[in-house]
C-alpha cells in the first residue's frame, strides 16, 4: 500500500508550487512518485531518494580524501572555525528554512560575520533599484485574476520557472480573467529566441545589453514624445505598439529576471523599468516582479530584513549591521581577501561564484552544508550533508511575490541525518560557549 | 515565580480610580495581588510614578509592508544601529526598526502590550514570524476585512450571519485579533487604480457601497461579541475636507450598541483621527476640523478613537490605503513601493518628512494634539502616532509632554516657520487644558484596554490583572521646572514588569520575558455555505491551496494567549 501526501510545497524555484501530491511508501521512508510537478520540481524530490547518497559529515584529510566523521564532530569544528575568524562569511541561505535562516543570523551576529545570500549574484541589483526607486507590486493571484497584460523581460518561465504560467500568468482562468490565455497579451523582450518568446504575441528582440535603452525608450513612449527610428534593434514602430498595448490594458505586469539584472546597466535597468511601471500607473493599473530563483531566496533578505534591517550583503563585524553591497557582498569580500572562514549553506557559490573567488574560499577554513555533492562541497574543508527542506524536512519559505507558505515533510530524512536547522543550533550553542555569551 | 512589591511610588491607576495616592503593588506569579509574603523582592519607587504597562492599540510594527519599509530603506538605518549587549539583539532602523529593536524600545517606555495594525491575511504566517521575533511584548494583530471578496459578497446580499463565520474562520486561519477595515472598498477599487472617495462610491464590479461594507461589518461583529470593536481607518484619507467623510462615517455607527462579554462598550473604533480631520478645499486652505471631529466623537459614547500625532519627523508612511500611497507620492514624488493582495487587501508604502518648515505639516501636528486635548472622555480617546505613519512610536515621550505642558507645546507652535498661519488654521493655541497623569493613564493603559476587550487582563493594576507595571522617575508632588522632565522620564522607565517578570531596569533590558501572541478564537455553528464558498474561492482565485493557508501553531504561533467566544448560541 501507499499513501498520498497532499498540497505539498516544491522546495525548488521562486514559484513555489504548493499543489504537489507525493505517493510514498506506508513507512513513509520513501518516496515513489510526485504528481503535478515539472521536470524539475519532481526530480529535487526523486533523488532525494538515491541510494549512494552521503548521510555523515566528511572531513578532508590532507591528501584529498575524506573521512566521516560525526555531527558533533562536524559542529565542533564549525563552531571552532566561526568564533575564532576574524572576519567569516556565511552565504547562501536561498534553499534553507526560514528558521534555519533565523538561527543562522544569530549565530553571525555572535561571531560577527558578514551574511550574505545568493541575491548577491541574481536579484541584488534588484533590490538596489528598489531601495531607489521603489517597488508596485502585487501577488501572483492578482495576475492571474485580472491580468491582461503579461511582459516577461530577460526571463525564460518555460525553462526557469516551468509552472509560473499555467498556474498563475498566461493560462489560468481567474476571476476577471475569464478565458485564460485568450484574454492575455503576451509580450516577451529577449535577445534570445526563448521557448517563452516562441509563445509571445510580441517578442522585441533587444540588442543585448541595451535593455536600458529600450526601457527608456518606453518612457518616451509612453508620454507620446520623439523617438528615433530604431532604439536598442527594435523599429519605432513596435515600440510604440508594445507601449499601446500596454496603456490599452486593464492590468499589466513586467515579470524579470537575470537577463536585465545582471547584464550591462544592471541595476539601472531595474530603475528604469520599475519608473515604465510607474508611468504606465497614471494610464492603467501595473506591476512589476522579480522572477526569484532559489525557492526561498526572498525569505533569506526577509529574515534578514526584519532582524537586521537589509536584505542581504549585510556586515556585523562591527557588532551590528552595515550594508554595502560592493564593499560587503561575498565576491567582492573574497576577491579581496578580506574572509578568514567560510561558512556556506543552501547554495552553490563554486558553481556560480567567479574562479578568483572560488579560490579564495578553497584557500581559507570553509564548511558547506548541503545534502548534495557540490563544487563548493568539492573544495570545503568540511561538508555537512543535510536533509532535504521540503522534502525531509518542512519549514517556512517565501514565494517569488512574498508570500510565506509553510513547507511540508513528506518523507523521514536517512537515519541519523540532521536538519540544517537542527545542525545550526548545535553550532550555535557551541558557538556561544566558545565565545562566553550566554 | 518571583515575588515583588513595588513600594510607595505615586499611583496611577484609572481601573481603580487611584489618582496618584501613595500605594505599594504587589506582584505574584505573573499576576497583581493583594499581598506578598515577605521574602518577596522589594523595589523602591518612592518619588516615582507608577502606572500599569501601556497598551499600544494601533501600530505597524510586523508584516509584510513594514518589512517592505526596512528593504527599501537603508537610509533609514543610519547612525540608528545598536550593537550587541548582553542579552540585548543588535538592532536597527529609526521608523521601522528590527524586530528586536521594536520590543526592546517599547518596553523599555514600559509599553507590554501592542497591537499590530494591519495584516493581510494571506501573509499572516509573515506577520506572525516577526511577531515572534519580536521581545517581551504581547502582541496581536488585525486581519483586514474591508475589501475581502467573501465580505463584500456576503454584504451585498445583506448576509450578516454568513459573514461573522466567514470572519471567525479567517481570525482562526489567520490567528488574527480583530476586525480591521482600510479604506473600505477603496482598496477593492484600487486593483484596477480607481478609489472610493466617499462611503456611497459604489465599489467597481462588486456592487456595494463603503457605507454597506462598515455597517454590515458592526453588525457581524456585534454578532459575534468579539473583545474588540470593527477598527476603521475610514474613506478619503489625508485629502483637504476629509473631516465630512469622517462624519458621513462615524454617523455609520449610530443606532448600534455594543455586545459583549468583555466590557467593551464602543461599536466602532476610528484610528488615526488626525489624517481624517483635515477642512479646506486645497492645501492653500487646509484647515483643522478637530472641533468638528471631537463634538461628535464627545457626544457618541458607542465610538473609541487614536490620534495619530505628527511628531515632525521623517518617517516611512505605510497602509493597506493603497490609493492613498500612489496619491501620496504623486505629492512628495519619494520612492513608491506597492502591493495588491489577491482577494483580500493592497498596501503601500512612501518615505515622509513632516517638516516643522511646511505649514501643512505644523497643522497636521497641531490637529493631532488639538483632539487629545478636546477629548472629554479620556477613556474614549487614545494617544497613538499610528507608527509609523505619523511618527515613530519612540516618539510617545514627546507627545506626552506637548499634551501634559502648554509651556512646550506653546513652543513649539509659536515658532514655526509659518508660526501665524498654522495658528490660524486650529484652535491649538487658545486651548489652555493639559493631560494629567492619570488622564495620561486612561489614554495609555486603561481605555486602549477596555476598547480591545482586554480590561481584565492588562492596562490596570487590579489584583488578578496580568503584572505589567512601568514604574518611571516621575515625581508628580514636585513641581514641573522643565517639560523636557516628562519626555526624558517617559522615554526610559526606571522599572519594568512584563506579566511579573521584570525586564527593564533603570532603562535596560535585563530579561527578554514571556512573550505571548494574542488572538480571538471565536466558536461559531457549522456553516455549510461559507465553508463552501471558501473551499471554491481557493480552487478558483486563490494562487495558494486552503490546506497551506493557516498559520499553525509550532513556528508561528509559539506561545498563544487565545481569547475564546462563543457566538453558537447567538
Amino acid at each position: 500500500m501507499t499513501k498520498t501526501v497532499t498540497d505539498v510545497v516544491c522546495p525548488f524555484c521562486g514559484t513555489l508550487c504548493d499543489d504537489l501530491e507525493v505517493s510514498v511508501t506506508d513507512d513513509g521512508k520513501q518516496i515513489l512518485d510526485v504528481y503535478n510537478a515539472c521536470a524539475i520540481g519532481a526530480e529535487k524530490f526523486l533523488h532525494s531518494q538515491a541510494k549512494d547518497r552521503i548521510t555523515r559529515p566528511r572531513l578532508q584529510q590532507p591528501d584529498g580524501t575524506w573521512k566521516d566523521i560525526s555531527y558533533d564532530e562536524a559542529a565542533d569544528y564549525t563552531a571552532k572555525m566561526l568564533a575564532g575568524a576574524k572576519k567569516p562569511l556565511m552565504y547562501g541561505w536561498s534553499s534553507v528554512n526560514c528558521e534555519a535562516q533565523s538561527v543562522g543570523n544569530e549565530i553571525a551576529e555572535t561571531c560577527r560575520a558578514c551574511v550574505d545570500n545568493t541575491a548577491a549574484v541574481c536579484h541584488g541589483t534588484t533590490l538596489i533599484a528598489v531601495q531607489d526607486i521603489g517597488l508596485p507590486t502585487c501577488t501572483l493571484g492578482e495576475v492571474k485574476n485580472r491580468a491582461d497584460t503579461i511582459i516577461f523581460w530577460g526571463c525564460n518561465p518555460c525553462h526557469a520557472h516551468p509552472r509560473h504560467m499555467s498556474r498563475y500568468s498566461i493560462f489560468p482562468r481567474g476571476f476577471f480573467t475569464g478565458k485564460g490565455h485568450k484574454s492575455r497579451k503576451l509580450v516577451v523582450v529577449d535577445p534570445r529566441v526563448t521557448d517563452t518568446a516562441k509563445m509571445a504575441d510580441m517578442h522585441l528582440q533587444v540588442t543585448q545589453g541595451q535593455d536600458y535603452e529600450l526601457l527608456n525608450a518606453f518612457r518616451v513612449a509612453i508620454r507620446n514624445e520623439w523617438l528615433p527610428d530604431v532604439v536598442a534593434g527594435i523599429p519605432k514602430e513596435k515600440i510604440i505598439e508594445a507601449v499601446t498595448m500596454m496603456k490599452a490594458g486593464r492590468f499589466g505586469i513586467i515579470f524579470f529576471g537575470m537577463g536585465v539584472t545582471q547584464s550591462l546597466g544592471k541595476n539601472h535597468n531595474i530603475d528604469e523599468a520599475i519608473a515604465v511601471t510607474k508611468d504606465l500607473n497614471e494610464y492603467t493599473k501595473f506591476s512589476i516582479m522579480p522572477m526569484r530563483g532559489h525557492y526561498n531566496v526572498t525569505g533569506s533578505g526577509e529574515v534578514l530584513a526584519w532582524q537586521f534591517g537589509y536584505p542581504y550583503s549585510v556586515d556585523l563585524t562591527r557588532g551590528f549591521p552595515r550594508y554595502n553591497p560592493g564593499d560587503t557582498s561575498s565576491i567582492d569580500l573574497l576577491n579581496r581577501g578580506e574572509i578568514d572562514a567560510a561558512f556556506v549553506i543552501g547554495s552553490d557559490p563554486g558553481a556560480h561564484f567567479p574562479i578568483s573567488a572560488v579560490k579564495k574560499i578553497s584557500q581559507v577554513n570553509s564548511v558547506c552544508v548541503d545534502p548534495h555533492i557540490t563544487p563548493t562541497s568539492g573544495v570545503s574543508k568540511l561538508h555537512v550533508p543535510v536533509a532535504f527542506n521540503g522534502v525531509e524536512t518542512g519549514g517556512n519559505a517565501y514565494r517569488m511575490d512574498n508570500v510565506p507558505i509553510d513547507c511540508r515533510k513528506v518523507v523521514d530524512a536517512p537515519e541519523g541525518m540532521l536538519t540544517d536547522e537542527q545542525f545550526l543550533v548545535m553550532v550555535r550553542d557551541r558557538v556561544k560557549k566558545l565565545k562566553g555569551v550566554a | 515565580m518571583a515575588e515583588y512589591i513595588i513600594k510607595n511610588g505615586f499611583v496611577f491607576d484609572p481601573v481603580q480610580g487611584i489618582k496618584g495616592e501613595k500605594a505599594d503593588v504587589a506582584i505574584k506569579d505573573g499576576k497583581i495581588v493583594k499581598d506578598v509574603s515577605k521574602s518577596a523582592k522589594v523595589i523602591d519607587a518612592a518619588g516615582k510614578t507608577v502606572m500599569a504597562g501601556a497598551v499600544e492599540i494601533h501600530a505597524h510594527i510586523a508584516g509584510p509592508k513594514v518589512n517592505l519599509g526596512r528593504i527599501y530603506r537603508p537610509e533609514d538605518k543610519l547612525f540608528t544601529c545598536t550593537a550587541t549587549k548582553g542579552i540585548e539583539r543588535t538592532g536597527s532602523g529609526n521608523s521601522i526598526p528590527s524586530t528586536f529593536k521594536t520590543g526592546y524600545e517599547y518596553a523599555k517606555m514600559g509599553y507590554t502590550t501592542c497591537m499590530e495594525a494591519a495584516m493581510p491575511p494571506m501573509f499572516s504566517r509573515h506577520v506572525h514570524e516577526e511577531i515572534r521575533d519580536t521581545p517581551i511584548i504581547d502582541e496581536g494583530a488585525f486581519p483586514v476585512f474591508g475589501n475581502n471578496w467573501f465580505v463584500m459578497e456576503y454584504l451585498k446580499n445583506n448576509e450578516v450571519e454568513n459573514t461573522a463565520a466567514y470572519i471567525a474562520w479567517l481570525l482562526r486561519a489567520t490567528k488574527g485579533y480583530a476586525v480591521k477595515v482600510v479604506n473600505p472598498g477603496g482598496t477593492e477599487a484600487w486593483g484596477w487604480g480607481l478609489n472610493c472617495l466617499s462611503i456611497n462610491d459604489p465599489v467597481p464590479y462588486f456592487d456595494i457601497t463603503p457605507a454597506e461594507i462598515v455597517k454590515g461589518l458592526i453588525e457581524a461583529n456585534e454578532y459575534l461579541g468579539l473583545p474588540h470593536s470593527m477598527h476603521i481607518h475610514p474613506n478619503n484619507l489625508g485629502n483637504p475636507g476629509c473631516y465630512q467623510t469622517t462624519l458621513d462615517t462615524l454617523n455609520l455607527a449610530d443606532g448600534y450598541k455594543a455586545k459583549n462579554k468583555f466590557g467593551r462598550e464602543q461599536v466602532m473604533h476610528i484610528t488615526h483621527m488626525q489624517f481624517h480631520s483635515y477642512g479646506g478645499e486645497n492645501w492653500g486652505n487646509f484647515e483643522s476640523k478637530a472641533t468638528e471631529i471631537m463634538d461628535y466623537v464627545n457626544s457618541h459614547k458607542n465610538l473609541t478613537m487614536d490620534t495619530g500625532n505628527v511628531t515632525l519627523d521623517e518617517t516611512t508612511t505605510m497602509t493597506a490605503d493603497g490609493p492613498f500611497e500612489h496619491h501620496l507620492t504623486g505629492l512628495n514624488h519619494l520612492k513608491w513601493a506597492n502591493c495588491d493582495v489577491e482577494l483580500e487587501t493592497a498596501a503601500g508604502v512612501v518615505p515622509y518628512i513632516y517638516s516643522p518648515d511646511i505649514k501643512v505639516c505644523a497643522i497636521q501636528w497641531s490637529i493631532g494634539l488639538e483632539l487629545a486635548l478636546l477629548a472629554k472622555d479620556p477613556m474614549r480617546c487614545f494617544i497613538t502616532t499610528d507608527h509609523p505613519n505619523a511618527g515613530p512610536f519612540t516618539r510617545y515621550p514627546r507627545v506626552f509632554k506637548w499634551l501634559m505642558s502648554k509651556k512646550a507645546r506653546d513652543e513649539r507652535l509659536n515658532t514655526f516657520k509659518n508660526a501665524d498661519k498654522v495658528i490660524a488654521a486650529s484652535t491649538l493655541g487658545s486651548i489652555d487644558r493639559e493631560i494629567t497623569l492619570y488622564e495620561l493613564a486612561q489614554m495609555t493603559r486603561a481605555g486602549p484596554a477596555k476598547s480591545l476587550g482586554l480590561a481584565n487582563i492588562c492596562g490596570g493594576l487590579k489584583p488578578g490583572m496580568d503584572a505589567d507595571v512601568a514604574v518611571y522617575d516621575f515625581n508628580p508632588d514636585k513641581p514641573l521646572a522643565d517639560p523636557e522632565m516628562i519626555e526624558t522620564a517617559f522615554s526610559r522607565a526606571a522599572y519594568v514588569f512584563k506579566s511579573g517578570v521584570q525586564v527593564v531596569t533603570h532603562g535596560d533590558i535585563v530579561n527578554i520575558g514571556n512573550k505571548r501572541t494574542l488572538w480571538v478564537d471565536v466558536k461559531v455553528n457549522d456553516n455549510p455555505q461559507v465553508m463552501r464558498d471558501i473551499k471554491e474561492k481557493f480552487l478558483k482565485y486563490y494562487s495558494m491551496t486552503q490546506a497551506n493557508y493557516e498559520s499553525l501553531g509550532h513556528h508561528f504561533v509559539p506561545n498563544p494567549l487565545a481569547l475564546e467566544v462563543d457566538a453558537t448560541q447567538v
